[in-house]
């Protein structure tokens, strides 16, 4: 067994004080989280009593049943579905373009992308508000869609680039050696090569879709997508039960396909999350 | 034909180029910039107040409101709330970033990682509620201060005018806490990059050199994770000053940048105001974009 270096005396290892803040910082991330999942059994009904009175499963098949709830949730999936479906086919084009060749402005292209996420939400839902009511076009589930699918296209891309630029270009090369057409490599190389990119890259695209709430306020009619239901029910809480078991149905809507994305990039390393 | 059409494209990069390229050019123009052009030209306009409709003329007057002073404290209220976040954020974030970055084994630092980036993937509307749990009246910070004593300190400190209000939910403390929680992972990252970037070698020049670890601290590692602090501010920073969801739930009546956009737009109909308002946010962040790439803040992200 080979011998190993003796620790730095000084700087090596972490002060308590370190320990301590850092675990800190992870409980502040995390207890809010717990609560979730705490406030979602209790029997509580008409306020946020801590400690809960009681703990009760009862909520759950009600929540469930609730049908403003299912309207705002199957709304919600349709919504991510498309908007998910639209960036995986702009994002995949262009980041194979960005790849692929030199021209003109190609960095401009990934800052554009990235815009509608990095500049505050209230600038990209503003500014479609605008445009939508100036060209008297009526509020409708597309709008939603099309506000969605545009800061949704930078995930895909992202995922996908950093994919096409890990791969080596000797396969396609070797593939085309061997007498396969632009197409048929394409099918048989290069969509197995980017395959779980384009996976991860859905998934978080779909779960940033699916709990998006300021560019949907904006480019919303009436419809209630169920983040927007939630903070409805922030606002004005008339059934606090079904909010709190909704929330936590929420959570594991999104975290578990988020593990599950981190987990199929992770032999890659390249899941670029970007910010959100 | 298949063979024909691939041969035809693998002599034209260029025109692959133009058939790649053109949807998502065509989306972005038409959808995202044209929306951005729509804005500032909606910015121009101005609101009859008479008749309620907005009339398509150039005019600045609508700029000229934002010169009200009930608009420039909504300004100066939300950018100092911004500012208070981002350094609340740096506090609890560094700690955190330097741990990972320089003590945590592999795995460790890989689960820690995860734990960072799983609240920033995990649904923001409810992150916002779990606060509205623990913030409310009979909620756990209250059991919690009763618990060990310290009501009348939380009592005390509620009744603090600006900060306090009718309990920690309705107040400013109340949004301080909740943009503090929300934005947490944004500045995490970008320290941690930038820490882990650091060479051991220069850190143990230093103590070669005779420096103390906490002078190796102030004056080597410090200085080398400061683009990476400023690229987590321009996250904290920004987002801050464009949410309205957490000021609308835990605020009183006064109004910040988002808010104020979200109201007038909404149920005032002046989408020309909420435009020119909107501007407000975007100059602010161009001169803080400015001044961090000044900073060298770009060469960590």
């Amino acid at each position: 067994m080979p011998s190993k270096i003796p620790a730095q005396p000084s700087g090596e290892r972490a002060s308590w004080g370190l320990k301590l803040g850092a675990f800190g910082a992870i409980l502040f991330l995390h207890i809010p989280m717990w609560l979730i999942f705490l406030y979602a059994f209790t029997t509580d009904e008409s306020a946020y009593t801590f400690p809960p009175p009681g703990l009760t499963l009862k909520w759950i098949p009600q929540a469930i049943a609730n049908t403003a709830m299912q309207d705002a949730l199957f709304l919600t999936i349709r919504v991510a579905a498309l908007a998910t479906a639209a960036a995986l086919v702009l994002g995949t084009l262009a980041a194979a373009a960005v790849y692929r060749h030199d021209f003109f402005g190609k960095e401009a292209i990934s800052f554009m992308l990235i815009l509608p996420l990095a500049l505050p939400g209230i600038v990209t839902g503003i500014a479609m508000r605008s445009a939508i009511s100036l060209m008297h076009i009526p509020f409708t589930f597309w709008t939603i869609v099309i506000g969605h699918a545009t800061f949704c296209v930078v995930v895909v891309y992202n995922n996908v680039l950093a994919r096409f630029r890990r791969s080596s270009n000797s396969m396609i090369e070797a593939s085309m050696d061997l007498g396969a057409n632009s197409f048929q490599t394409f099918w048989n190389i290069v969509l197995p090569n980017i395959g779980t990119a384009l996976l991860a890259g859905a998934i978080l695209a779909f779960s940033l879709s699916f709990d998006e709430v300021i560019v949907t306020t904006f480019t919303a009619g009436n419809q209630q997508t169920l983040p927007i239901w939630i903070f409805s029910q922030m606002l004005k809480p008339r059934n606090r039960p079904i909010t709190n078991v909704t929330a936590m149905l929420v959570v594991l809507i999104t975290a578990l396909p988020i593990l599950f994305a981190q987990r199929i990039t992770a032999g890659h390393s390249d899941s670029e999350g970007g910010s959100k | 034909m298949l063979n024909r059409l691939s041969t035809y494209f693998y002599l034209r990069p260029r025109v692959v180029l133009a058939l790649l390229l053109l949807p998502p050019l065509l989306w972005f123009l038409v959808v995202y910039i044209g929306s951005l052009i729509t804005m500032l030209i909606n910015s121009f306009f101005y609101l009859d107040g008479f008749t309620g409709k907005v009339i398509h003329e150039f005019t600045l007057a609508t700029y000229a409101k934002l010169l009200d002073p009930t608009n420039l404290q909504i300004f100066r209220r939300t950018t100092l709330m911004a500012a208070c976040v981002t350094v609340a954020c740096v506090v609890i974030a560094f700690p955190l970033a330097y741990f990972m970055a320089r003590f945590a084994s592999p795995r460790m630092r890989t689960l820690l990682y995860l734990a960072v980036t799983l609240p920033l993937w995990s649904s923001y509307v409810v992150r916002v509620y779990s606060w509205k749990l623990i913030l409310a009246q009979e909620g756990i910070i209250s059991w919690f201060s009763r618990l060990i004593h310290i009501d009348w300190l939380l009592d005390l400190y509620l009744k603090l005018p600006g900060i306090g209000g009718p309990s920690l939910s309705v107040s400013a403390t109340g949004i301080f806490l909740v943009f503090v929680y929300i934005w947490l992972p944004y500045m995490i990252i970008p320290i941690q990059t930038a820490l882990e970037r650091v060479p051991k070698s220069l850190l143990e020049a230093s103590s070669d050199l005779g420096a103390s670890p906490s002078q190796t601290f102030r004056t080597v590692l410090l200085p080398l994770a400061f683009p990476g602090v400023i690229a987590g501010s321009i996250f904290t920073f920004s987002l801050t000053l464009g949410d309205f969801i957490v000021p609308q739930l835990f605020g009183n009546s006064s109004y910040y940048i988002g808010k104020a956009v979200l109201v007038y737009q909404g149920t005032a109909g002046n989408i020309p105001l909420a435009a020119a308002f909107t501007m407000g946010p975007i100059v602010i962040m161009v001169v803080y974009l400015l001044i961090a790439r000044r900073l060298g803040a770009f060469d960590a992200l």
